[in-house]
């Protein structure tokens, strides 16, 4: 199947990394990096110069390029995005992945609109990353509340991150805040940006991994029990579209969700979830593991059975 | 053409309007190698030693060479492309390209480049469209496919953050598909693009393939040529270069070229603040001054706050935008801005900031005044630029600070007509370049054409200072003209005191570089309404002599 798949034209996913200065974006990049896993990351930042990789993970600078252990690339651009994606699609061996940290000031919603000007690359998520202890105070400020907030309106994924600092009755109070202000995003609390790649980015499924069916159940990452995945089956035809409307509803609980089933028409169709974004088209052929979807979520309490009866399949067990 | 460094030449004149105070007029101005000895009578100067009276500009009128004190080197560039502008407007060889006032002249003026062109596949590019005087007619990609479907053909507007392609740019770009969603993209009844791309994003997919190449833009040799030709033509003597990424070969280019003994202009250039932490940036600022010459000053760093007022991206205070739309884009943050800020006073490096709306000049004045409680400064003159909207309570803090202004008084003929009813109402339209409040409220003031987006013409950029009219003849905001002798001083001496070269040019006096303006018309006789038709022979730049005519 894997060798079938070499052959198919690939877009490379993207994820938009948002945030006010000091959220931790870089923190986010670099744990990410960190917990790459085998998988070539590419990262673009843009910001003002600051050295945005752990010293630990650098294996080499070139000229706007740092190397990375485990076959990773960050570069950085200045205000020419679309040159700077120009680079990463020509780059050999061309990345899995594409993550772009944005500026402090700049709009995600922006740069995941330029994205897709490049046929090559097609966004994934836009994840925006909060400051559980001064986020509601940024959004009162004067110069940057309207940035910060449509900072927030464009995410998929809200990080609040910093959620060991404020007292358990000001997080408590500034997540509802988040939840009733930004409903369309699903909102991740963390501390140090400690969340594992496959729950920020999936899991790869554009590559040669297909989606990684032994992670399933329940996954620990820095030794604790961190999100759940799980497999669902379907062995006959479903809608696809109703398909993805029930696992993008903010009820399912799932953070994203991915793979390939077969439509009524017999034609195979592409289903992919990011919180509440959903996207469904027929599948380029030769792809694997028709007929399963993976699902991803931060409730350590999904009822998978439930879910899936939902849903028309079948949940595999791991 | 090099001046003989012993030698003192007395050029006579019709009159000789210094911009020094403590001597406003004379008659006669001498000149030994490449600076002035003094203006006077020729009685006065003859003391000085042996001379040589030169009578070439007995019939002109003399004034010192005029300072821009905000355009960018990319106007002598944009000339390789077709003139598409509304407005007449001077080439760098000094013919007059008459405004195209429909899209079909827009049209017929690139097929005549088209049948210039050998290649058929070479690009086409056209710049300086401003379809807002076209009603509500669109350049189209079919429109632009009559000219050749052959040949990428593509046309920037005048504010530069437009640009309209034909089928076989969109083709090369990789943006001929259906499914394309982005709001700078907009799509046609065929679900393909329509041939307008809005925002850098956008035209930077296409920019490659119809000649505008960005480093080209920034600074090439022939560019910065041309750029010279229009300074000689319209009495500029030092020009601002704002701004410049400034990497070590394009620096190594403009010192070459500008130390050529042809080359007319002084030429500053500041560092755009991008890709870098504050203490690089100043320590690149220091590394840059010291590469400096005569005619090319390098370490003054620029740094972007907003964006444009037309264009709905700048930075404004309540109630915000007069049509509701929503406030404009942020470039900088406070964070960012006050590190700079501190980086640079601390180590004597110059700062302007590009302000548009008035909460980005609100920004500045905050970073600037928690920088200064940091690191006090006696002189640092980092200047306010644009500056458009700001109030009298923010020129009363510059002063406070220490701020310099350089406000867009062109902007008023330009777009002044928009403004009341479009962007900002018609009472901060009133008060937008307000060089009238900035003069009473004591903050020295320079002003600006930021040439390519209007025409370099210092003389214009007075005259609009002086009348505040509008594209249509309408007076905007007549409480904020100045005076014509005000205007004169903006364009020399006030903009050199922005750069802090005042010391060396902006005034005819003793010991300052013999730069000059010479011209047919006296602008204190031409009336303030024909300032902007002062004629302009040509230039003194460091003792030598550069007629327009030849250039």
């Amino acid at each position: 199947m894997s060798s079938d798949m070499s052959v198919q034209p690939s877009t490379i996913p993207v994820t938009v990394i948002g945030g006010y200065l000091g959220a931790g974006k870089t923190t986010l990049v670099n744990q990410l990096l960190r917990h790459a896993d085998g998988r070539r990351l590419a990262v673009l930042v843009n910001d003002f110069g600051d050295l945005p990789i752990d010293a630990d993970l650098i294996e080499s600078e070139e000229e706007n390029i740092i190397n990375i252990a485990g076959g990773c690339v960050c570069c950085s651009f200045g205000s020419d995005l679309i040159a700077a994606l120009k680079t990463m699609r020509d780059f050999d061996p061309q990345p899995e992945h594409l993550l772009i940290e944005a500026s402090g000031v700049s709009l995600p919603g922006s740069i995941a609109e330029s994205v897709t000007l490049i046929a090559d690359f097609e966004l994934d998520t836009i994840i925006v990353l909060a400051d559980a202890e001064t986020v509601r105070q940024r959004s009162r400020e004067t110069y940057f509340a309207d940035t910060i907030s449509r900072q927030l309106s464009s995410a998929d994924l809200i990080l609040l991150n910093k959620c060991d600092l404020p007292t358990a009755e000001a997080l408590a109070e500034t997540q509802a805040w988040l939840k009733s202000e930004f409903q369309d995003a699903v909102l991740l609390p963390t501390s140090r940006c400690e969340l594992p790649l496959s729950l920020l980015i999936g899991n790869g499924t554009s590559g040669h991994k297909g989606g990684n069916q032994n992670d399933v159940g329940e996954i620990q990452f820095n030794g604790h029990p961190a999100y759940r995945s799980a497999v669902i089956e379907f062995d006959r035809a479903v809608d696809p579209s109703k398909l993805a409307h029930i696992l993008a509803h903010q009820d399912t609980g799932l953070l994203r969700s991915k793979g390939h089933v077969v439509g009524a028409d017999s034609e195979v169709y592409t289903v992919q979830t990011v919180g509440r974004k959903l996207e469904v088209r027929k599948s380029r052929t030769g792809v694997g593991n028709i007929g399963k979807m993976v699902v991803i979520t931060n409730r350590l309490d999904l009822d998978e059975d439930g879910l899936a009866a939902a849903l028309g399949g079948r949940n595999m067990p791991g | 053409m090099k001046p003989q460094d012993d030698n003192i030449t007395i050029y006579r004149a019709r009159r000789i309007l210094t911009m020094n105070p403590s001597n406003p007029e004379a008659k006669c101005v001498a000149v030994k190698g490449d600076r002035f000895l003094g203006a006077g009578s020729l009685d006065e100067l003859s003391g000085w030693g042996e001379f040589e009276l030169d009578e070439r500009f007995a019939g002109k009128v003399l004034m010192p060479g005029l300072v821009e004190g905000h355009s960018h080197i990319m106007e002598g560039v944009f000339w390789r492309y077709v003139y598409c502008g509304y407005f007449d407007r001077m080439d760098p060889a000094g013919a007059i390209w008459p405004g195209v006032k429909t899209l079909d002249d827009v049209l017929a003026r690139l097929a005549a480049r088209d049948s210039e062109l050998e290649d058929e596949n070479a690009p086409l590019a056209g710049w300086a469209l401003d379809p807002i005087y076209f009603g509500d007619s669109r350049l189209s990609r079919a429109d632009l496919d009559s000219i050749s479907t052959v040949r990428p053909i593509g046309v920037l507007h005048a504010s530069g953050h437009i640009m309209n392609v034909n089928t076989k740019a969109l083709e090369l770009a990789g943006l001929l598909r259906p499914g394309i969603n982005h709001s700078g993209v907009p799509l046609g009844d065929d679900g393909l693009p329509t041939g307008e791309l809005k925002g850098p994003d956008a035209m930077m997919m296409a920019n490659e393939y119809v000649d505008f190449d960005r480093e080209v833009l920034s600074c090439d040799e022939q560019g910065l040529k041309e750029f010279a030709r229009l300074c000689v033509r319209t009495g500029v003597t030092t020009a601002a270069d704002l701004a410049n990424p400034l990497p070590d070969e394009a620096v190594q280019i403009m010192l070459r070229v500008t130390g050529e003994d042809t080359f007319p202009v002084r030429i500053v250039s500041l560092r755009r603040f991008f890709g870098m932490t504050p203490a690089e940036m100043v320590e690149r600022a220091i590394e840059l001054k010291q590469k400096s010459s005569d005619r090319l000053r390098l370490g003054i760093v620029k740094v972007v706050a907003d964006g444009s007022v037309q264009g709905f991206t700048a930075r404004l205070r309540w109630p915000g935008h007069f049509n509701g739309a929503p406030n404009g884009l942020w470039y900088v943050s406070p964070e960012q801005l006050q590190g700079l800020y501190e980086a640079a006073l601390a180590h004597d490096v110059q700062v302007h900031t590009h302000n548009n709306g008035d909460e980005a000049t609100e920004l500045a004045l905050d970073m600037m005044e928690r920088a200064l409680r940091k690191h006090p400064h006696p002189d640092h003159r980092f200047t306010l630029q644009h500056t458009q909207l700001a109030d009298a309570a923010q020129y009363r803090r510059m002063k406070s600070l220490g701020l310099c202004v350089n406000v867009f008084s062109n902007h008023v003929y330009y777009w002044g007509d928009k403004h009341p009813v479009k962007t900002v109402g018609a009472e901060r339209a009133c008060r937008m370049n307000a060089c009238r409040t900035a003069l009473r409220e004591g903050v020295p003031l320079a002003i600006h054409s930021d040439a390519p987006v209007t025409p370099l013409a210092p003389f214009f950029t007075a005259w609009c200072a002086v009348n505040r009219l509008t594209a249509s003849g309408k007076v905007l905001g007549e409480e904020e003209r100045i005076g014509v002798q005000e205007a004169l001083f903006a364009i020399t001496i006030g903009a050199a005191f922005t750069m802090k070269l005042d010391s060396e040019i902006g005034s005819i006096e003793v010991g300052k570089k013999a730069d000059m303006a010479v011209l047919e018309d006296d602008p204190l006789e031409i009336g303030a309404e024909n300032l902007k038709d002062v004629k302009v022979w040509g230039v003194m730049q460091g003792g030598r002599i550069f007629p327009a005519e030849s250039i």
